[in-house]
Formats: structure tokens, C-alpha cells, sequence
């Protein structure tokens, strides 16, 4: 009966009959949609910046580096400073099983340091980055022309640099190879052998584009580091927590160093994880609240469609007495009600739901043209599992709508209806 | 075709009952042609409404073909009143937006007969009242005369065994309502039973019988016409 051609003949001609009031009643459905899209996908653009701020970082890592002892222990005085080492690497790796990769590292440059980088007679400043081939693993970076260290360069420590895109425009000419020419670091000449990009340009990781990576054990012969590195990047196995992990890090190397067990204050460290959960819970928290508002939005527009159809079914009281008198069951008058709701409810959902996309999608256009890189803001959008659970939501927005006016509608008293006027 | 034993209705509004038919005791005959007169306030609207289970009663029995019609559900009255019974109102009551063969066509709508079969049905119904070419014309387009006659061809289509007119003539003018009164002859031959709520006395005539209705009571039969029906 519902594909009764009869059936949507009368619910145009009810729809149309006063087109301004179901435009208005269409309207607070189309916008409650409207804002419950762009409110998720707005969300999720925010979610999307600040997440992106993590940089490339896989979040089962860690950092941790050394600040110097607050407390005596072992006959050795507060306030001592020491430095992590090429030993506390094969350690770590004995004493935890946990432990996937282990990135020992150290830097020229970056916070305030100058480094004195040249070529030919171009010079410049970048941050000068000791690393192994396994940072690839932690901090994933895009090659785009040769290679990133590998186990040899360290190895034999190789006089050869992993140049950042911008080192490179820097550097050397648009057109030119770069790959095998010498740049000189600090009065060292290196070979470089790769230049690399990051994968997302509008994060932390931007920084990274301006920096050299040379082979660690190349570093600390050529600048005297020794032994020693500046922090480690430390990364578990997929099915430990790096929360865990951190704890057990720290009392090893405070075992190492001499550092008393409750010296809380001598290594520094930073977990991505548990930042990362952080950030989960604060988005969780933000999606709760749009989907609340959100909701709240369309239940106003769908109190609307429900408050019209008790119009509606007012203004046709007659001709529901005619229909009851020529044996119209009480359900094909409720499902006409209904149907004629759930229509309306689903035509101005269903724009909302395009409109809303539509703008979703403006927006980003034109943070690419115009090539907004905000860390607040990045790729606003809505997931196909959220168009389909709105539009799941419009259409039982538009039954509940219909189903009380439609209850009215088929406890019409047929005797009155027929003595009223219209 | 339709018994009333002992049948009342009261009406409450404020604090005392309105007792409008008392005790009433009738029986029309199958493919009896019958109109109900009375003033107004007899209780002839609302015994009409009974019979066409529009209404309930508060004691006594309805017997319509041999079912007991009494606190019936929604649904099953429904579908008595789409079966047994046919309305026509004085106001012909027609879907204003529906043209007159979807008019027509409507009872059938409820019995779940496809759009198709039931459009060529209210064709010839239409055709046995005339208004052939008219079919695609709505309402406002018609005549009061024409009007009438499509709602009588509704009221036929789902073959019924009772009419139930309330004042079928009461907007037309003297012509047109000698034309439906023809109509109604012409279905009672073909033995359906015909009720006719009325107040004018040359339609009550053109009935085999005259109930006359005072103040919830009947007051009297009058048989004539004895050669029809």
C-alpha cells in the first residue's frame, strides 16, 4: 500500500497546499542537521589539527633524556649532571623485553644554538641531528631522492648526511643533484646521500624539513660527544603500553647512573601516549557535547514538523471522518500521517545533510587554496558512518514527529468530524 | 438486512443524559427502499449514525446482516462500514484534491485493490451514473448534481448491502435531486437496501416506507408504494 502511487499524490498535495509553512517547518529540520554536520565535522577538523601537531610520532613511543640528580645517593651529591650513553642503549634493550626500538640521539643546533652549515660559498643554519637508520621506525619521514642512513653509516661511521628539502633548496641550486656533493658542518665535510620530506607539512613536523641527519656514531667522533648521546627515542613491542614501559626505563637507567630510586627529577621524559589518550578523551568529550547540541538542534525542528501535523490533521478532520466512513482502517490513516512526516522530515534532512557536507567541504577548499596550515584546524569532515546515522536519525526523527499527530488523527470521533466545516 | 431490538442512546453533556433514542425497535427488510423523517433533535441523524456504526449505543442490539454490531474495535468497524455499508452525506463529501474517479475509486483503496484495477472498477460505476466523460474533472469542477452522483458511485463501488443517505438531497435543487432519486431507485432494484434520511416529504414518497422519528421514539410506519421493492 505504502508504493501506492495515491499515497504520495496526497502527500504532495497536503506538502503543498500552504508551501511557505512547510518551507518554515522544513527549514528547523534542514538546519538542525545542517549544524549537527558542520558542528561533527568541525570537530573533527579540530581533531584532525591537533592530532596532527603529534607530528609523524608513532604513539607507542617515548622520549627520555637526562637533567641532572636532585637527590645525594651512593656517597654522590644532589645537583650532579650527567649524560645518557651508547651503553644505557644495549641495556635497555637487555633488561626490558618490552622495548621494540631504541633510537639513540643527539643534536647540533635548535634551541638558540647556531650551527655553521656551508657550500661552496652558501651558507646557513640547521639543526644537525646524530641518529641510527631505526628513527625511520619511531618518525617516519618521506625519501625523496636516495636513501636514509643504514646500519653501515653507522657502523663504519660514514661521513654522510640526510638532507631536509629545505637544506637542500637552501643550499643548492633549483636544478641541481644534490646527491654525492659535499656540504661542510661545522668545518666537517659530509656527503649526502638522501633528502627527505615530511608527510604532513602543518604539524610540529615542519621543523624537521631545515635539519641534517648524519650517522650518531659519525657525531659523536666528529663533534666529541665520546659516548655520550642527548635522549633517546624509545618505542615498545605493538602489544605493550609505553606508559609501562616508561617506569621500568627509569630505574634502569637510574641503576646505571647512580641516580638514587626516587629521584623523580633526573631524567625528563615524554610519553606520545599518554598525551595521545589526552587529546582521545578531549575529543571524546567535544563529540558528546555537538551530538548532544546537535541533537537538541533537530529535536526543536522535529517538534515543529509534529506541532504542523497536528495542523494538518486539524485542517483535514473532515475529510478523516469521509475516509473512516467509507471503511478506512485506523491504520492507513496513521501510516498517511506518518508518511507524510517522515517525507517532510527526510527531504529537509536530506538537504541539511548535503548542505552541511557542501560546506564541510568549501571550507576545506579553501584552507587548501589558500593554503591555510593552522595547527588548531586541519581537513574538517564527516565520515560516511555519521551521514548514514543522521540520516538513520531523520528518518525515526520524522516517524516520532508524524506519530502522535497521526494517533489524533485516527481517534477522530467520524460522527463530529463529519458535522465540521471544511 | 438490519434489526434494532431495544436500542438507546444517551448523550452526556453536564450533569443529566440526554436520552435521545429510546428503546428503539426497527427492522428493515433486505432491498427495502426506506426513509427515516423526524424534526430536528428527533434522534434521526444520530440512528442513522448507529446504523452506519459511525456511533455506539449504550444498550439494547444492532444486528447488520445477521452480525451483532456492539462495541466493535476500530479496525472491524472499519470493516463492516467498508463491506455492508455506503455513505452519501448531503454535503457529498468529496475528496476536494481527487478527481472523480479516484473519488470513486476510494473504498477500494482500503480493500487493498491495486491503483490500476481499481481506477477501471470506478470507471464503471461511473459510467452506470453517467458521468463517463467527467471522470477526470475534481470536484470544484462539477455541478452539485454531478457531485452527488459521483459520491453515490462510490458509495456502490465496494458493493454494499445497505445505502445510508443523510439528506441526499438537501443542496440540490428540485431537478437534480428527482435525478438521484432516480438513482437510488434504480439500486434498490438491484437489491440493495437503501436508508434515506430526509425532511422533504416528496423524497419521503418515492420510499416503499416512511419511519417517523419523535424525540428518540418511532413514532410511526407509513408503507407505500407497496409495487416497488
Amino acid at each position: 500500500m505504502i508504493l501506492d502511487r495515491d499515497n504520495w499524490h496526497e502527500v504532495y498535495v497536503v506538502l503543498s497546499r500552504n508551501p511557505l509553512r512547510t518551507f518554515l517547518t522544513a527549514f528547523g529540520v534542514f538546519w538542525g542537521i545542517f549544524m549537527l554536520i558542520v558542528m561533527l565535522g568541525s570537530g573533527k577538523g579540530l581533531q584532525n589539527g591537533v592530532q596532527a601537531d603529534f607530528g609523524s610520532y608513532a604513539t607507542n613511543s617515548m622520549f627520555i633524556w637526562a637533567q641532572g640528580t636532585s637527590m645525594p645517593y651512593k656517597g654522590l651529591p644532589a645537583n650532579r649532571y650527567f649524560e645518557l650513553n651508547n651503553r644505557d642503549v644495549e641495556v635497555l634493550f637487555d633488561r626490558i623485553p618490552e622495548i621494540q626500538t631504541i633510537a639513540p640521539r643527539t643534536q647540533l643546533g635548535g634551541y638558540g644554538e647556531n650551527t655553521d652549515i656551508s657550500r661552496n660559498n652558501i651558507k646557513g643554519s640547521f639543526s644537525v641531528m646524530g641518529d641510527v637508520p631505526e628513527l625511520m621506525e619511531i618518525n617516519p619521514k618521506k625519501i625523496k631522492e636516495g636513501r636514509f642512513l643504514n646500519h653501515f653509516d653507522v657502523l663504519e661511521k660514514r661521513k654522510v648526511a640526510v638532507i631536509g628539502r629545505r637544506v637542500k633548496d637552501v643550499l643548492f641550486d633549483l636544478d641541481e643533484d644534490a646527491l654525492g656533493q659535499s656540504i661542510s658542518i661545522n668545518g666537517v665535510y659530509f656527503t649526502v646521500i638522501g633528502v627527505f620530506d615530511v608527510f604532513n607539512e602543518a604539524t610540529s613536523d615542519e621543523d624537521e624539513i631545515e635539519t641534517i641527519f648524519i650517522p650518531i656514531s659519525t657525531f659523536q667522533q666528529a663533534f666529541n660527544r665520546g659516548e655520550n648521546i642527548g635522549w633517546m627515542s624509545i618505542m615498545t613491542k605493538a602489544d605493550a603500553h609505553i606508559a609501562d614501559i616508561e617506569d621500568k626505563v627509569k630505574s634502569v637507567l637510574a641503576d646505571q647512573h647512580s641516580v638514587h630510586p626516587d629521584d623523580k627529577r633526573a631524567f625528563g621524559s615524554w610519553n606520545m601516549e599518554k598525551q595521545f589518550l589526552k587529546m582521545q578523551n578531549l575529543f571524546t568529550g567535544i563529540n558528546f557535547l555537538i551530538w548532544i547540541v546537535g541533537i537538541g538542534t533537530l529535536l526543536a525542528g522535529v517538534i515543529g514538523i509534529s506541532n504542523i501535523m497536528l495542523i494538518v490533521v486539524k485542517e483535514r478532520t473532515k475529510e478523516i471522518g469521509v475516509r473512516k466512513a467509507l471503511g478506512a482502517y485506523p491504520w492507513s490513516i496513521i501510516s498517511q500521517i506518518v508518511l507524510e512526516a517522515i517525507t517532510l522530515t527526510s527531504i529537509a534532512g536530506y538537504l541539511g545533510l548535503i548542505a552541511g557536507v557542501a560546506t564541510l567541504e568549501g571550507v576545506n577548499r579553501l584552507l587548501v587554496k589558500f593554503e591555510v596550515k593552522s595547527e588548531m584546524f586541519q581537513n574538517p569532515e564527516v565520515d560516511f558512518k555519521v551521514a548514514i546515522t543522521a540520516t538513520g536519525i531523520i528518518i525515526i526523527a520524522g516517524a516520532i514527529a508524524g506519530l502522535i499527530p497521526a494517533q489524533k488523527a485516527a481517534r477522530i470521533n467520524p460522527v463530529i468530524a463529519l458535522k465540521t466545516e471544511g | 438486512m438490519i434489526k434494532l431490538v431495544g436500542l438507546n442512546k444517551y448523550y452526556y453533556l453536564g450533569k443529566t443524559p440526554l436520552h435521545v433514542l429510546k428503546d428503539v425497535d426497527l427492522e428493515i427488510g433486505s432491498g427495502e427502499l426506506v426513509s427515516i423523517m423526524g424534526s430536528s433533535g428527533s434522534g434521526k441523524s444520530t440512528l442513522l449514525n448507529i446504523l452506519g456504526i459511525l456511533d455506539s449505543y449504550q444498550s439494547g442490539e444492532y444486528y447488520l446482516d445477521n452480525h451483532l454490531v456492539k462495541d466493535l474495535s476500530q479496525r472491524k468497524a472499519a470493516k463492516y462500514r467498508n463491506q455492508f455499508l455506503g455513505f452519501i452525506f448531503q454535503s457529498f463529501n468529496l475528496l476536494n484534491y481527487k478527481t472523480a474517479v479516484e473519488n470513486v475509486a476510494l473504498p477500494l483503496y482500503y480493500q487493498g485493490v491495486p491503483r490500476k484495477k481499481r481506477n477501471a472498477l470506478a470507471m464503471e460505476y461511473l459510467e452506470k451514473v453517467n458521468l463517463l466523460d467527467r471522470a477526470e474533472h475534481l470536484p470544484s469542477e462539477l455541478s452539485g448534481g454531478q457531485q452527488q452522483r459521483v459520491a453515490i458511485a462510490r458509495a456502490l463501488i465496494a458493493n454494499p448491502k445497505v445505502i445510508l443517505a443523510d439528506e441526499p438531497t438537501g443542496a440540490l435543487d428540485s431537478e437534480t435531486s428527482n435525478e438521484v432519486m432516480n438513482l437510488f431507485r434504480m439500486v434498490n432494484k438491484e437489491g440493495i437496501t437503501v436508508v434515506i434520511v430526509t425532511h422533504e416529504n416528496e423524497i419521503a414518497a418515492q420510499t416503499d416506507r416512511l419511519i417517523r422519528l419523535r424525540d428518540g421514539v418511532i413514532d410511526h410506519h407509513v408503507v407505500q408504494n407497496q409495487t416497488s421493492g
